[in-house]
């Protein structure tokens, strides 16, 4: 068994008899920033997905701290302390930003002190409490979504594209924020399209081409790359 | 004159809306939740009319003699009955279905709405089952010959509607419970993912829904006295529009539509003619729903990109 942190080992899912992954394998060592590029379709919502159990793998093992979560129900793994912020937001548009946070935060007991912190860290969510979800801007739905992952306390964040149609000035402040967010020591796994940003926040990185992984290497490494260079850093 | 029978079927009019209120509760928590039609819905309804009666014979041969303890006592028993009908049949027939074709569940409620019915016939008969009035007495407003009156049932019928529509707005808005409802009815996924059993959250709403049928189901009883194994049709078909005349998934729209159907029924029953009171009332949901497809408060449904 494997002993790291957190690992998938040869994991398989599909959506029905479309296969999405194939024999995914990566790890991700406790605080550390681990971030996973590639392109539009290969799988790499689908992998996140999977580690929630919808799609449920169909081959492999996904450990957590050392135990097998592949086969628990979808609302079990939140518990465990993995938090998922996930593509496109999807925050809850017709409850309140305190509603959607409470939400995050309903199995922690540290609910309410983290929701200070939260709230210190997102200031304009502070404005908004008690606005409902679905006015805020695009850049305030991200804040809210990773506000709503924090308040479980997780001990592994995951992020699937938070930069995700933003304008590049907030997709900078987004950046600020995730790697703030790690300096207090969270463990992130980061999914990205926007390989630029990522590679240079990550200590390690995966490529996934094709529902497979098929480059792994540090952050500067793969930033170095001349593949990754031309499919995925366009001219930089 | 038509200011007393105006005020007289306003009044009429307010407490039929209230049941049909009570009842399209059910109908727009389950089709917000699931995006189907419970149509067996309707069938709990008829069943605790069945349920109630039961109860408060037995209540009676047991000597209880205070209508407010006969009341409370059959509303509990049948409220908990029918929320295990409810259970189950969500259990049996609707979680298998929970990723088929939208067809098919509704296909399967109908089928327990037959079910329900014929249970119905089998156990209790065909005939038409009745109970003696309990609570008696009127209140007048105005003279002997132009007057608006109220009897004590229509009172009790909307304190007893108005606390569990209020009771029930609080959970949903108000509680835990309430917040994984509506967050589940939102995205039903993330809801998962953010540690919600879902399965549990439904399960709940069939068990409330059926509950609230019930208050429904003993409040006609005592209002009306009679019923047969066939009137969870029309009560149906009613409380359905109501719920899809507000909005359906919209609580306060069930409520509304609820009020908003038995007023206007009532005034053409009262101002026109009894006959063609339906007739009256789901032309007037045709005509509302060309001008406002999503009804009173319902959100234009919004495809996801």
């Amino acid at each position: 068994m494997d002993k790291s942190f957190f690992s998938l080992q040869e994991v398989e899912s599909s959506y029905g008899r479309l296969p999405v992954l194939h024999k995914v394998s990566l790890q991700v060592q406790q605080g550390e920033i681990v971030t996973l590029i590639g392109a539009n379709g290969a799988g790499k919502t689908s992998l996140l997905m999977t580690i929630f159990g919808n799609p449920r793998a169909t081959h492999g093992h996904i450990y957590w701290q050392g135990k097998d979560i592949a086969h628990l129900p979808t609302h079990h793994i939140a518990g465990l302390g993995i938090a998922l912020v996930p593509e496109g937001r999807r925050i809850f548009p017709a409850m309140t930003v305190a509603e959607n946070l409470a939400m995050g935060g309903r199995n922690s007991v540290y609910a309410s002190v983290d929701l200070e912190k939260i709230l210190e860290m997102f200031p304009r969510l502070k404005e908004r409490f008690k606005q409902r979800a679905g006015t805020l801007s695009g850049g305030e739905q991200q804040m809210l979504a990773i506000g709503r992952a924090l308040m479980s306390r997780p001990q592994l964040l995951l992020l699937d594209e938070p930069s995700l149609g933003l304008a590049p000035l907030i997709v900078k402040q987004l950046f600020e924020i995730l790697e703030e967010i790690a300096k207090q020591g969270m463990t992130i796994f980061l999914v990205e399209q926007n390989a630029n940003h990522a590679l240079k926040l990550a200590d390690r990185a995966y490529v996934l081409v094709n529902g497979q992984i098929e480059l792994s290497g540090t952050g500067a490494e793969l930033l170095d790359n001349p593949e990754v260079k031309r499919a995925y850093l366009g001219s930089l | 004159m038509t200011a007393y029978i105006l005020a007289q079927q306003l009044v009429n009019g307010v407490v039929l809306g209230a049941i049909y209120g009570l009842i399209a509760v059910g109908y727009t928590m389950v089709y917000g939740i699931m995006g189907m039609i419970n149509f067996a819905h309707s069938e709990i309804y008829m069943l605790s009319a069945y349920l109630s009666t039961i109860v408060l014979a037995v209540l009676v041969y047991w000597g209880i003699q205070s209508p407010l303890v006969l009341i409370l006592l059959t509303l509990g028993v049948a409220m908990s009955m029918t929320a295990l009908y409810g259970w189950v049949i969500e259990r049996l027939a609707y979680r298998p279905l929970r990723d088929a074709p939208r067809l098919a569940p509704l296909i399967s409620a109908i089928g327990i709405s037959l079910i329900l019915q014929s249970y119905a016939v089998l156990t209790q008969g065909a005939k038409t089952k009745g109970i003696p009035t309990f609570i008696e007495g009127v209140t007048r407003f105005g003279d002997a010959v132009n007057n608006v009156q109220i009897s004590n049932i229509q009172v009790l019928i909307l304190i007893i509607a108005l606390c569990s529509m209020v009771a029930l707005n609080f959970i949903i808005q108000h509680t835990a419970f309430g917040q994984a409802c509506r967050a589940t009815q939102q995205d039903r996924g993330m809801a998962e993912i953010l540690g919600i059993n879902t399965d549990k959250v439904i399960s709940l709403v069939f068990v409330i829904g059926s509950a609230m049928a019930a208050v429904a189901g003993l409040l006609v009883t005592m209002n009306y006295g009679s019923f047969d194994f066939n009137i969870g049709f029309v009560m149906g078909v009613k409380a359905f529009t109501a719920a899809v005349l507000g909005g359906i998934g919209s609580l306060t729209g069930a409520m509304l539509g609820g009020i908003i159907l038995g007023v206007s029924e009532s005034l053409f029953a009262g101002l026109v003619n009894s006959d063609y009171k339906d007739v009256f009332a789901f032309s007037l949901l045709v005509i509302f729903l060309i001008f406002r497809p999503s009804g009173l408060l319902g959100k234009p449904e919004v495809e996801k990109v």
